[in-house]
């Protein structure tokens, strides 16, 4: 059988007191805020995750940069409504808009994760695709279009990928009734 | 506006694959998995992809939705010429259960159940992502008995389901005996499941503060008898399958994967150990005690369907050596944080005290609140990286759920792998990559 | 003009039984696993709890070789079309178990995606509750279901009903609740 095994590195680095996934140590975890070039804001989220919040226009520049310098992996990419819940906790100069994107890139070789969030207006609800930096994004994003209609573009194929074809309106926003019907002992909710 | 204007306004798209003259470049690239390959830009000339044969002379066809060999409910298309695919479109969304709508109406406590049925081949991995995450968020410490009784289960979720996968594999490639001795091995792990979480699938038994029971007496027991059987029954199958020239011959050089379109295409789990990337998130990045244990990580060389078959194969044997170390270094303890506001008191504390028949029932009714916040935690599953984006609004119920589905980002290397094979290569490649379609589609 | 039409005497009764035990002595089922149910049909085929000894550890991939259509699992929107032309290329006679609460009623998944219940495309036969069903109640549906043919007749199922001998009228009562299906009760079968 050809496979090798490897054994464990040196685990080093701090542990969060949480079970949660810990960072252990590799070489120079370097902040991935310097990494990104431009400046943008950044703030430490649960479990000391660095979380940078980035405008559209830079969105592009920094994934880039962020890929230079050594983020192989685009883990995921998700969209979130913010309808119901505007007034989150933010940072200083970032404007909440409806929608946000984010997006979570790994380093393997230096064990880290960093987080991007941009924020998407709801009446302009486009943003560049990830898709010639990352072509794992293809689905991803498929999927944040299907369930959430934000449309990216220069992606090469963006029709829904779960609902069916002709399906109408975006299921996962917040203003799209999640269609229960009336059981026994539980009538179906007031419209949203 | 008529039926027919409504629909056509809303209308994004075909899912299906078109002929070859419908589909624009980029697509294409897509479906005969090159479009990874290419410089930045995307401008593509006719020339660069070596379409050789005409659209008249090529045939495009269909697999599944139902289909014995496609994992469930995954469809497939794909462009024939003769038996030799050409170009393919996996299309998925046949099982989409709005999983992600549905956890935003029920309650943290609620929300195991929700999301133990994603990948309901590993169920346990799906509730300790979600628990990790609540439990990040509501920044308690779980008790370190829980933490080992956690990793204990979710190995011996892993042997499962990479046993499973043996057997569907074994059947994929014609070797029905493997299913029935699969099925065999499993039902010892199902059993004693059933002894501990009460349930033989979709436990709910990981919640957010620890776990929902204790161990039952007499687990040391149980537990050493499916790590002293399960390695021997392994042994078999590898005797069985890895030297047979049939299988062999189904399986190396088959669906080969770089590990460079692997990292592009965001492929994590045994797709990516197999073609030599030693990524493991319990080594790399560990969570519960990970770091604790004494495990190897198995890596392959070449990332055809035989690494993938090997390294599966040899994980079970890691596991069933982590299972054995979390027997003899269980710690006595509590199975769940002691927070009354988080974990429901125990029944009998019920009939003598006022406040616990409170905190019952709040936890049960309304549901324990969560600070607001965001977080991103992710698992190996047996499939990949499995993570959950959760984002707290302050009340009892998520405001947003996302699960990080590893299937679902795997089946993006489906036209990668199929190019240029034939339509049984395809059913060995597809059963390597192990989509799970609960989780493709939530 | 089929063993239907005939009224029956001592002959044709007998036959009537042959016929009526061949057709439940070797039940194939189509495969037609969704979700987690799948796994427990799986199961239900495999070593432990063996359907074979029901003549019906052959799980025909092709519809038009099969029998029984199991549904187990969760049929979302896409999925339905498909379930009903599987179902519509079976050949008579052909009966469907509707596995797990999921394909039963829309299960814990009372939302935008999935139907509440295969019931309300296909005519079922028996349900089998559970989440998901263990082998051993799967199993005792599949006896109902032997059970159902050892005491039916042998004549098709009629049009207009769906499942277990209801008819569906157009609109629901005002109330929003539709009566409860008067199940086929045969108990424990012999």
């Amino acid at each position: 059988m050809e496979t090798e095994t490897t054994t464990a590195p040196e685990a080093t680095g701090a542990p969060e007191t949480t079970g949660g996934p810990k960072a252990t140590g590799a070489p120079e975890a370097a902040s991935a805020a310097e990494l990104a070039g431009v400046s943008v804001l950044a703030s430490k989220g649960v479990l000391g995750q660095e979380v940078l919040h980035v405008t559209r226009d830079q969105y592009l520049e920094v994934i880039g940069s962020l890929r230079e310098g050594g983020f192989e992996m685009c883990a995921d990419l998700c969209a979130v409504d913010y309808l119901r819940h505007p007034d989150r906790p933010l940072p200083e100069g970032v404007t909440p808009e409806r929608f946000e994107v984010v997006v979570n890139l790994l380093s393997l070789e230096r064990h880290q994760r960093v987080r991007l969030r941009v924020q998407v207006p709801e009446s302009d609800p486009v943003l560049p695709t990830l898709f010639h930096l990352y072509p794992g994004t293809e689905n991803m994003e498929r999927e944040a279009f299907d369930l959430y209609g934000l449309r990216f573009e220069g992606h090469p194929d963006l029709t829904r990928i779960l609902m069916p074809e002709d399906w109408e309106g975006h299921p996962l926003r917040k203003d799209y009734s999640v269609g229960r019907v009336p059981v026994q002992f539980k009538e179906a909710p007031g419209p949203r | 506006m008529t039926d027919e204007e409504l629909i056509a306004e809303t209308f994004e798209g075909p899912q299906e694959m078109q002929d070859l003259d419908e589909t624009s470049r980029e697509e294409l690239a897509i479906e005969q998995g090159v479009a990874s390959e290419l410089p930045e830009g995307f401008v593509l000339d006719p020339g660069d992809i070596d379409v050789e044969f005409g659209a008249d002379e090529t045939m495009i066809i269909n697999m599944g939705p139902q289909h014995p060999s496609t994992h469930g409910v995954l469809r497939i298309m794909l462009e024939l010429e003769g038996e030799t695919v050409l170009r393919s479109k996996p299309i998925v969304g046949y099982l989409h259960t709005g999983m992600e709508k549905t956890g935003e109406e029920l309650t943290y406590v609620q929300g195991a159940t929700n999301v133990t049925r994603m990948d309901y081949l590993s169920p346990l991995h799906n509730e300790l992502v979600f628990s990790l995450a609540v439990e990040a968020l509501l920044g308690i410490e779980i008790p370190s008995r829980a933490t080992w009784i956690r990793m204990l289960m979710t190995e011996l979720n892993r042997i499962s389901s990479h046993v499973m996968w043996m057997a569907t594999n074994g059947m994929d490639l014609a070797s029905t005996s493997m299913m029935i001795y699969g099925f065999r091995d499993r039902e010892m792990i199902l059993s004693f499941f059933e002894k501990t979480t009460g349930l033989r699938m979709n436990h709910d038994y990981i919640r957010p503060g620890g776990v929902a029971a204790d161990l039952p007496d007499g687990w040391q027991d149980d537990v050493t008898a499916i790590v002293e059987t399960i390695p021997g029954r392994v042994d078999e199958y590898d005797e069985m399958l890895t030297g047979q020239p049939i299988f062999k011959q189904r399986t190396e050089g088959v669906g080969v994967l770089s590990p460079e379109l692997a990292l592009a295409m965001s492929a994590t789990g045994p797709l990516l150990r197999a073609s030599g990337v030693a990524w493991d998130l319990r080594r790399a990045m560990p969570y519960l005690a990970y770091d604790e244990v004494d495990f190897d990580v198995i890596v392959g060389t070449v990332g055809d369907t035989y690494d993938r078959y090997a390294v599966r194969l040899n994980e079970i044997r890691e596991s069933c050596k982590i299972v054995r170390q979390c027997v003899e270094m269980m710690p006595p303890g509590d199975y769940r944080a002691q927070d009354k506001k988080v974990t429901p008191p125990p029944r009998a504390r019920i009939d003598e005290s006022m406040e616990a028949l409170i905190h019952h029932f709040k936890i049960f009714t309304r549901g324990f609140e969560v600070p607001a916040g965001e977080v991103y935690v992710a698992i190996e599953s047996p499939r990949g990286e499995l993570g959950c984006y959760l984002v707290a609004d302050g009340s009892s119920k998520p405001y947003r759920m996302h699960i990080r589905g590893p299937s679902f980002v795997n089946l993006q290397l489906l036209p990668s792998l199929l190019r240029g094979g034939l339509i049984a290569d395809a059913i060995a490649v597809i059963s390597s990559v192990d989509p799970v379609m609960g989780e493709v589609d939530r | 003009m089929g063993l239907e039409d005939l009224s029956h005497n001592f002959l044709t009764g007998s036959l009537e039984e042959l016929v009526k035990w061949a057709r439940r002595s070797s039940v194939w089922p189509a495969t037609f696993g969704l979700a987690c149910c799948a796994i427990e049909m799986m199961a239900a085929g495999a070593a432990d709890f063996d359907l074979a000894r029901f003549g019906m550890e052959v799980f025909r991939s092709s519809p038009r070789q099969a029998d029984l259509m199991i549904v187990a699992g969760r049929v979302s929107q896409k999925m339905a079309p498909v379930l009903r032309q599987v179902y519509d290329q079976m050949v008579e006679p052909k009966w469907v178990i509707s596995m797990g609460v999921c394909a039963s009623s829309g299960g814990m998944f009372n939302n935008y995606a999935i139907v509440q219940g295969v019931d309300q495309i296909v005519p079922v036969d028996v349900y089998a509750p559970g989440c998901p069903p263990s082998p051993q109640t799967l199993i005792h549906a599949i006896l109902t279901l032997h059970e159902k043919i050892r005491r039916g007749e042998l004549t098709k199922r009629r049009p207009g009903e769906t499942g277990a001998g209801i008819v569906l009228t157009s609109e629901p009562s005002p109330s929003g609740w539709v009566a409860p299906p008067t199940g086929v009760r045969l108990g424990t079968p012999r």
